[in-house]
This record gives structure tokens, sequence and C-alpha cells, in this order.
């Protein structure tokens, strides 16, 4: 498993190949057919709330993707575009006359077309170098923006943000995207539309100078490129999307805050974004997604949802740094020899178990974390839809073997595994 | 694959939606504050309280409407205000009808506009905002609605009533405020001069300053500022990690008067300020503690503190909250028809186990009740915060402060 | 004039606290040119474990202890997570430490609660060393003095006087001939990274009974740490120090003193609009010094890097 597991910055060729997997329209096809079909599957408001919100993420953590993965450009600060559009809508929705002229799904452009104006004046001074120089301007203008917001108050509210109504929007084939499942739909559109311009711009030749421009500037220059217009270009673009995320959640949750602007934001599409997957296109939708339930869903669940999602984190790093969308990917060449079948019983023996291993391990920790901070008296907790007293041994011991067990047979089939991918990816290279 | 991970989601989701929706016999209270991250101390403490009331108030005594209980339902919102409108989306889905937040203005505003919104899209499925401790007076007054109703006096009352303490004094000549640089920051501060110059034309306001909120990592500079200034007494709206980083610092800079606050009490506050702050730190709040209120408050807090050791009861209006809402359903015989909860809480007058008598102003929705100033000492102190031996001793009482107080609140009733 | 004189010693304090973090940062980038995100975050360990510790066994053996134990866990860090993550290139080792960062956070959080730890100052450093016209210097920052000049001296001397700092310094520069000479370069970078963390170790546990122990002390630190290297010049330890200095002295002193936007204009001949409060400019004619104070080290991190993108005192370019 050495290739696949990461696309290696040397090797741009490699990286190309593996983005073009999705270059047939079937993807998309399919991704709009699910959008459709997805508020007759959940039909609650709060599920499409939250589709509403991964969606966001999702353009957001695309347009995040163009500077990271594409450009080679490593960002702290990249919350502000998508903010700054975000707050413009917003202003743009309390002016009543301007707003009233023009249907609400236009709305997102106007945020897009701030992320550009911010991004050109940032982008003038901060693209000349990428590498540390570009991360530490990103952090500090990053800084500078969300400590302005609650110094600037007309323009961002202080802290309370500023808020408006939707519906006032000239309607839009009578529709005044009242109801949340009118929202869902239109947030669903721009997110086919983004991701799909995003794609298409990744394959013109700005897009490709941006892969060259990152793997090899000096190269790049000699062919005559200015490496620092080219990531000036990147730069602006993914201003550009940002600036549409942020419209689109002014559009969902009518008001902004200090909160879309601030360094925890900006690290949290790093986050999602690296989750994901730098190398692929797709990746960062991936990391979405899965960000978006960790963060909603899970802590619902646990008031650990942050330790878990820290630990996610900082093992895929450890283990895939291709991200989610690398681990996928690592199986394509399996799937094109037809190896694949090979490996389904090795990953049932060892997953299977490693899954219940982890499970009996969060156990633990919820039950430590429940023995010590629960109230006194308090000694019932519910776990996996069992409801027992963290006080008595026994819980312990179970959650204690299982782990221990799980782990331990994993840890024993693991090499099994081992031998059964190099098998069936070697096989192919015979042939 | 992509299509494989949406089905991963869609499981997931339907799965931890589905999984919350039974028991729907109860009435639930959906308690939105922030439960993880930098304030999650405060939100916990103030979920422990709400549970404890529900069951100590309402559920131990045979519950409301017949044999019907409470139910605390918690979401955390990471004090985020996005957040709080996600897991409000879901509260309502869950059926869930009353709506309980307190931490941070900037999520009240955020939430209470949502509801009035939702409200008006949705008139089946209305929902009442139980607002337990924002305070930024504009939540009574611009931004008002039927929905709304503040269980805590805003900052305009306390600092209407601390001032009539701090004017008493007079030896004070000179003071000197100084706030977080936001909303809550600026309307303490406003609130501040106001009242000092109309109560004390004599009183010089030698500094009114604010400084970044969370940011500041040393006090010292603003400490010597204060000291040269040769302020009598300083006034400020801080809380949290601000609170006791600029207690402190005041204290070991060599400033020798008192200081005037809001929020200097419990949540690891009291015990960090410790031996150093005794008698220098006065606060306004309600409800008695020490002395306590009632020998009913007594056993309650005596029944906390055996659940909680280390907890507190740090905001007794919590309680208020529960037995209001107790007595707005009974007195609807209903608790899913909101509007006819909320005209039952419009004027109702309420005897609170912490002493003094409630009152919810029909005009604001704001409450009115007594206002207690308190000092940081261990002396006379029957209930401590942060078993640290330290708490807050009542020296004086302004009895239903503001209740005449004006408000811009133009109220639109359903 | 008096209050000068304090706000000197006050910045010191700040400046040579925010030192004690940026020496152990700046030497790590040196050797590994990677930033360490969780810089920071050793540092809250540090001021946890000196309470834990200070607890049972008093102060000093906190002071003692806890950056041992902070030293080690660096090191640990450094063996079986940044060594492994150096093979995927510098962004995933950065990302990585900024994982960590967050989870360190949360197990701190796991761990000790929520709450601000009652961790003080120990009782014979709790006196009042001397005041200047009614301001108090505390005995425990004169300490606090003391103990980061004798660290930068200190660790000034290993680098450029000992045999050891030879080797390190040889290794930093060119690791692959180093390693022909027969050293153990890998465990030489486990050793810096080690010392690193235990400075930030050392700052934690004197700085924690002055601005508090809580889970958020590391944020609130954090990005300044890297903002002080950058300035100061990528691996420069004297950049360190003087940037360190610097930020210390302008935090301090626009905090100190009163000065309104508006003055500024108007002594460069901008009149103040009439009608002010309708102004669409209106925050910007109204902010103060103090409300600036803690961005102004990133505005002069921006600016620096535009026109001097190495730093003050660094000779590397990126």
């Amino acid at each position: 498993m050495s290739d696949q597991l990461t696309t290696d910055p040397s090797k741009p060729a490699q990286r190309m190949r593996a983005g073009s997997m999705s270059l047939t329209l079937m993807p998309w096809i399919i991704a709009a057919i699910a959008l459709i079909l997805m508020p007759y599957i959940f039909t609650s408001n709060s599920a499409l709330t939250i589709m509403n919100q991964m969606w966001i993420t999702v353009i957001f953590a695309l347009a995040y993707n163009m500077l990271l993965g594409q450009g080679g450009m490593l960002s702290f600060g990249h919350a502000v575009y998508a903010g700054v559009g975000g707050f413009a809508c917003m202003h743009i929705m309390n002016m009543s006359d301007l707003f009233a002229s023009f249907p609400l799904p236009v709305l997102p452009i106007f945020g897009g077309l701030f992320g550009i104006g911010l991004a050109m004046i940032v982008g003038a001074f901060s693209t000349r170098n990428a590498g540390t120089v570009f991360a530490m301007i990103s952090l500090g203008v990053g800084e500078l923006i969300a400590a302005c917001s609650v110094i600037i108050v007309a323009f961002f509210g202080g802290e309370e943000g500023i808020s408006g109504d939707r519906t006032y929007a000239m309607p839009f084939f009578g529709n005044e995207f009242l109801q949340q499942i009118d929202v869902y739909y239109l947030t669903s559109f721009w997110v086919i539309l983004a991701a799909a311009l995003m794609y298409l711009l990744s394959r013109t030749p700005v897009g490709r100078m941006a892969n060259a421009v990152r793997d090899n500037p000096e190269r790049a220059e000699f062919l005559g490129y200015s490496a620092r217009w080219v990531r000036f270009y990147s730069f602006v673009a993914s201003g550009f999307f940002a600036g549409i995320a942020g419209g689109l959640f002014a559009i969902n949750y009518e008001i902004l805050t200090e909160e879309n602007l601030n360094t925890a934001s900006s690290g949290v599409i790093l986050l999602v974004t690296f989750l994901g997957g730098v190398g692929f296109f797709f990746g960062p939708i991936i990391g979405a997604i899965v960000f978006t339930l960790v963060q909603t869903v899970l802590s619902l669940q646990t008031e650990l949802w942050a330790f878990y999602a820290g630990s996610l984190f900082v093992a895929t790093v450890m283990f895939f740094p291709g991200g989610l969308a690398g681990l996928l990917m690592m199986h394509v060449p399996v799937f094109k020899l037809g190896n694949a079948k090979q490996l389904i019983q090795p990953y049932i023996k060892t997953l299977l178990p490693a899954a219940i291993g982890i499970l009996g391990v969060c156990a633990l920790v919820e039950m430590t974390f429940h023995f010590r901070h629960a109230s006194i008296g308090d000694d019932e907790m519910t776990l996996f839809w069992t409801t027992f007293d963290s006080h008595t041994l026994l819980p312990w011991l179970i959650a204690g073997a299982v782990a221990l067990i799980g782990i331990g047979i994993a840890k024993r089939n693991a090499s099994e595994l081992k031998e059964a991918w190099d098998a069936a990816n070697t096989a192919g290279d015979a042939s | 694959m992509k299509k494989f991970t949406k089905m991963c989601a869609v499981s997931a989701l339907s799965l931890a939606i589905g999984a919350s929706a039974a028991f729907a016999e109860n009435i639930k209270i959906a308690f939105i504050d922030p439960l993880s991250g930098p304030f999650a101390s405060t939100g916990t403490n103030g979920l422990h309280q709400f549970e404890f009331a529900a069951d100590h108030m309402v559920n131990d005594q045979g519950g409301v409407l017949g044999g019907t209980e409470f139910e605390i339902v918690a979401f955390d919102n990471k004090i985020s205000p996005k957040e709080s409108l996600i897991q409000l989306q879901v509260a309502i889905d869950q059926g869930i009808r009353y709506i309980a937040q307190g931490n941070s203005s900037g999520v009240a505003n955020a939430l209470t506009e949502a509801i009035n919104k939702h409200n008006r899209r949705n008139p089946d499925s209305r929902v009442l905002f139980l607002n337990y401790a924002a305070v930024d007076p504009a939540l009574t007054n611009d931004k008002c609605n039927f929905w709304h109703f503040r269980f805590d006096a805003n900052a305009d009352i306390k600092m209407d009533a601390l001032t009539d303490v701090m004017v008493a004094d007079e030896d004070m000549k000179k003071v000197y405020i100084i706030g977080q640089d936001y909303s809550f920051g600026k309307a303490v501060a406003a609130a501040a001069v106001s009242n000092l110059s109309s109560k004390r034309s004599d009183v010089e306001i030698v500094g009114n300053e604010l400084h970044p909120i969370g940011k500041v990592k040393d006090f010292t500079p603003y400490s010597r500022k204060i000291i040269a200034s040769e302020a009598d007494a300083v006034i400020t709206g801080n809380w949290g990690a601000d609170m006791v980083g600029l207690g402190k610092s005041l204290i070991e800079s060599g400033y020798d008067g008192p200081i005037y606050t809001y929020y200097a009490a419990g949540s690891g506050i009291t015990a960090a300020l410790g031996e150093s702050a005794k008698g220098r730190i006065r606060l306004i709040s309600q409800g008695d503690i020490n002395p306590i209120g009632s020998e009913e408050a007594r056993v309650a807090y005596n029944a906390f503190t055996a659940k909680h050791p280390d907890g507190n009861i740090d905001q007794s209006r919590i309680f208020n909250v529960i037995g209001m809402l107790a007595q707005a359903i009974e007195g609807a015989g209903t608790a899913d028809d909101v509007v006819a909860v909320a005209n039952q809480l419009e004027g109702m007058e309420y005897d609170s186990m912490w002493g003094g008598k409630l009152f919810m102003r029909p005009q604001d929705h704001q409450i009115i009740q007594n206002m207690n100033v308190g000092v940081h000492t261990n002396e006379n102190i029957e209930f401590d915060y942060d078993n640290s031996g330290f708490g807050v001793l009542t020296e004086s009482t302004v009895e239903m402060a503001s209740m005449d107080s004006p408000t811009t609140c133009e109220m639109k009733r359903p | 004039m008096e209050l000068i004189l304090v706000n000197i010693i006050d910045g010191l304090v700040t400046g040579l606290l925010l030192f004690m973090l940026s020496a152990g940062l700046t030497l790590i980038f040196s050797m590994m040119g990677v930033l360490n995100f969780a810089h920071a975050s050793f540092y809250m360990l540090g001021a946890y474990f000196a309470y834990q510790i200070s607890i049972a066994l008093g102060f000093w053996m906190g002071l003692l202890i806890a950056p041992l134990i902070v030293g080690v866990l660096g090191a640990g860090v450094e063996r079986y997570g940044l060594r492994r993550v150096h093979q995927y290139g510098h962004v995933p080792e950065l990302i990585f430490t900024f994982g960590l960062a967050l989870l360190i956070e949360e197990l701190v959080q796991f761990i000790w609660g929520k709450n601000q730890m009652p961790y003080s100052i120990p009782e014979v450093l709790n006196f009042t060393a001397f005041s200047i016209a009614g301001n108090s210097i505390p005995a425990y920052k004169i300490f606090m003095i003391f103990i980061s000049v004798a660290i930068f001296i200190g660790l000034l001397y290993i680098l450029t006087r000992t045999r050891v700092g030879m080797i390190i310094q040889a290794a930093l520069s060119y690791p692959r001939t180093v390693e022909a000479l027969g050293h153990n370069v890998p465990l030489i970078f486990m050793g810096v990274f080690g010392v690193g963390t235990a400075l930030a170790g050392v700052a934690g546990v004197i700085a924690g009974p002055v601005l508090g122990t809580f889970p958020g002390m590391a944020f609130v630190l954090g990005s300044i740490v890297f903002v002080t290297i950058v300035i100061g010049g990528l691996g420069s330890l004297w950049g360190a120090l003087v940037a360190s200095l610097l930020i210390g002295w302008i935090t301090t002193f626009a905090k100190s003193y009163n000065l309104a936007m508006s003055d500024v204009f108007n002594a460069v001949g901008i009149a103040t609009p009439e009608n002010l409060s309708d102004h669409w400019l209106r925050d910007l004619w109204t902010v103060t010094s103090p409300q600036i104070a803690d961005i102004l080290p990133y505005i002069l991190m921006v600016l620096i890097l535009i026109f001097r993108p190495a730093g003050l005192f660094g000779k590397r370019h990126s």
C-alpha cells in the first residue's frame, strides 16, 4: 500500500489520473437525483436544516480545496471570505427596495462578488509567496478581520451580528421561501452548480497551471507562467465560491455573526477538507458530510463529540494522509483488476472486530466521563440502547473485554488483510 | 462511492433523529446552551439546576395538569448562533414547545428572531422562549416579541440597582468603567454613565473603556491605568476568565477600592478570586442565598449540593422559570397551546422561594423583582461557591427594582 | 512618567513569557521546518501538571517536575507522531500538530473539567516587591523575569559554547553530513523537540498562576506565538527575543494609554465629520488603542511579511 496511499506532490501525473476518474457525467446526474430525492426520505425540518448545513459546508470545503489541494496554499483565515460574502448578502437582504427587485436564488452571486473583491485585495499581496509566508499572512488577515467584526459595528453588527428576512425578496415563481424545504432545493441547486463550476475550473488550463505551480513553481516560471498570477487566480476563484457559501448561509440562517469569521471557523474548514482528502476533487464533499454529521448529530448523543472528532482527525492525518477520499480511491485499482472479491472476507475479519473494539474503547471513555462528572446518585447511564449502573464493576469488565478482544482479533487478522491486499494489487501488476 | 457515503449519512441521520422521538408524554423543555467548549462549565451547571428544579419543584410534587412531568432535554449549542438555530429546529421537530437559553446575548438575539419567524411561518408548531440569563436590554425593548420571556433582570435594571447602592458611599468621587467590547459591555457602560450622572452629579467618570472580549491575556496594563486615574470605584460587566483576570490583576497591582460587577460568582470564579478579593468585590444579583430566602430554599439548596457536590445554585432564577412555567401551564389548563400559556405568564405574580415577589411585566415580558447587592466574603456564608468557603453575602436590597422603567417595546400579540 | 517605568516592567514580563514559548517553537522550526501548532498546548499542559503536582508537593516541585513530564510527552509526540507524518510532507505535519492541539484541549477538559483551576502563586513570593507611584510590582513578576532571563542565557550558552550545541546546530543545517559523522540525528531531533516543549512547559508553570489555568489558555496564546517567531524571523533565537519584547511592549503601551483614532486623524489634518453617529465610518473614528492592542501584532506581522518576508532577523526565505 504505497503509491495510492497519498497523492505524492512529486507525482502530479498520478494525481491527475486519480482526479480524472470522475470525468464522466454520470456522477453528477446521480448526485442531482440523490439531492432531489433526499427530502422524500427525510421529511423532518431538522434533517433538512442539517442537510442544508452540509451542502453549504460542501461548497465552502470545495472552495477551500481549490487553494489547499489544487493550489498547494495553506490558508488559516479562509472563513473571512465566506463571512464577508454572507454579511454583504445580509445587508442586501435588509435593503428592502433592492432586495425586492430580484428573486432570492440570485442572492448568493452577490456574496460571491464580495468574496472576489476581498480576495483580490488580500491576494494582491499575499499570493506573492506560497508556503509559510502565505499561511502566516492568511492567519494575520483572518485575525484582523475577525477582530474588526466587533469593532466595526456598522458593517458586522458587533457580537449579535446582523439578521434579515429572506422572504422579502421578489417571489420566485410564486415561491417566497417560507419553508425549510424551499430553502433546501435552493441550496441543492447551488451546490450542484458550484461544484460543477469548480470541477470544470480545475480542468481548464488555469486549474492545471495551479497544480503545476503547486508542484514546481520554478519550472512553471520557466515555462513562461507567472507563479504569482496563477496563485492569484486560484485565490480569487476560491474567494468567489467561499462567498457563495456565505450567501447561502445568510439565506439559510438569516443571521450572520462573528463566528462566521473567526479563526475557529477557518480551522474547522481546514479540518473538514483534510479529513475528506485534499488529493481528490470529491474529497472535501465527503469531509463536509462526515464532519457535519459528527458536529450536529453525534453532539446530540454525547458531550464528548469534539474529542472523537479530534481523535478521528489525528488518526486520519497519521495513517491516511489522503483522507477518507484517499482511502476510497485506494480500492480503485483493485476494482479495476476485478480482485475486489478477494478483499471482502479479510475486510470483514479485520474491520468488524476493529469497529467493535473501537466502540468498546468509546464505551470505556464514556463511562469514565460519566463516572467522573455525573452527579451523585445519578449512577445510571445509557449507552448503545442499554441502561446500566456505571458504578458497578460488570459494565467496565464487559466494555474492557469487548475493546481488548475486538482490537486483539483485528490486530491478529491485520497481517492477513495486508497479504490479501498485496495479493489483490500485485495480481494486476503481473497482468 | 459518493452515493454510498450518502447512504451512510442517510441511515445515521434517521437513526439519530428517530432515536430521540420516543416518549411524547412529558412536557419537554429544550435547554439550548453550551455543553462543550470554553463556556461549557456555565452551561453544564445551568443544566444541572434546570434538571434539579424540574424534579424538585414539579415532578416530585406530582407533576402538573394532574400528573404530567417536566423533562429537560439538553442541546449543545457550542455557544454558536448557527448551531443554536440547528438545535432549535431539532427541538421543534421533536415536538418541544418550550425553549430555555441564557448564555450569550448573541445567541439569544438569534433565537428570539428565529422563533418569531418560525411562529409566524408555522402557526401549528409555535414555541415559547424562556430566556433565563441573556440580559441585553434590546431583547425586551426594540427586539421584543410575544414569544420571549426574560426571567433575569436586564443590564439596565441591574445597573440602576447597583448604582443606587454605589451613590450611598459619600467618599466615592471618581469612578472607572471598563468592560468587554460587545453589545453587553457597551450596554453596561452606557447604563453606568447615565445612572451615575443623574444620581450623583459630583461623581466624576475618570475612565470608560472597552477591551476585546476573551482575548486579553494580562490585564495589568489596564490596572495600571485605573490606578493612575485615582479611581475610588471600578464598574465592570466582565464575566468568565475576563472577570477573574481583571479582578486579580487590579488587586495585585495595588488598587484598593471596591469593584462593582455583575458576574463574579460560581463557575470557578469565586474560588479563583479567593482570599485576595475578600470584601472588595460587590455584585448585583437576585434571589437570597446568604442569608437564605426561606426554609424551603434551604432544603432545595442542600438537596442540590447533595446531588452535585461541585455545583452551585448560582442562578436561582432557574427555579423561578420552572415554578412560573408550571403555574402558567396549570392556569392555562394545557401545555400544548403556547399562546394560552404565554397569556398566563404575562402579568403573572409569583412568590419565589428565594425571597420576594416576582412580576412578569406584560408590556415587554421583562421580570421585575428585588435586586440584591452582595459582597464576596467568607464570613456569615452558609452556602459558598466552588466549595471555596467564599460566597456572596447580601448587603442591601432594592425592592422591585425598575418597576416603572420605560420600554420601547411594541408587543404584537397573535 | 512613573507609569512609563511601570509599563516597561510589565511589558518586559509579558515579552519574556512570550519568549519562553517562542524560543522552543523557533528551535523546533529551524530543526524540522514545521510550525508546531500544538506548542501552546504544551504550555497549557505545563500549567495543569504543575497545578496537580503543587497540590501534593508544592509549587517548587511543580516547577521542577512538570516541565520534565511535558518534555517527555513532547519527545513522545515527535517519536511516535510527527516522525511518522514527516514522510508525507510539511502540510500534513502542520495539520497533524493542528489536530493535536484540538485533541489536547479536549483531553485537558476531559481530565480536569472545564472550570478554571485554583492554581496560585506560592506564599513565599506572594508579596509586593516595590511600588512606583501607587502601582505595586508583585515579587512574582520579578521572579518571572529572573527565570526567563536565566533560561535565555542557559540556552544561548548551550547552543553556542558546548559540544552538544555545536552538534545540534550542525544537525540543523546539514543533517546528512552529521549523520555520516556517526551522530544519531533522529535522536537529536527528538531531544530538541523535547527541550522545546519543556520550555513551553516552564512557561506554563510560571504563567499559570498569573494568567489563569483554564482549558482556553492555549487558544488565547496560540497564534500570537507564531506571530512572534514570524516577526523575529523563523529559526532565529535572537529574532524571537527581540520580537517577543517588541510585542510585549507594544501591547502593554497600547493598552495603557487611551489613544483614540480621531486624535490621530485630527493630528494629520483630517477633521472629524460633524454628525458622527450616522457616518458610515463612525466605528473607525471611535476606535481607541486598547481596543486594537491585541491585533497590533497581527498588523505588524502582515506588514513585515509583505516588506521583509524573512522577518527581522531571519536569513532563510520560507
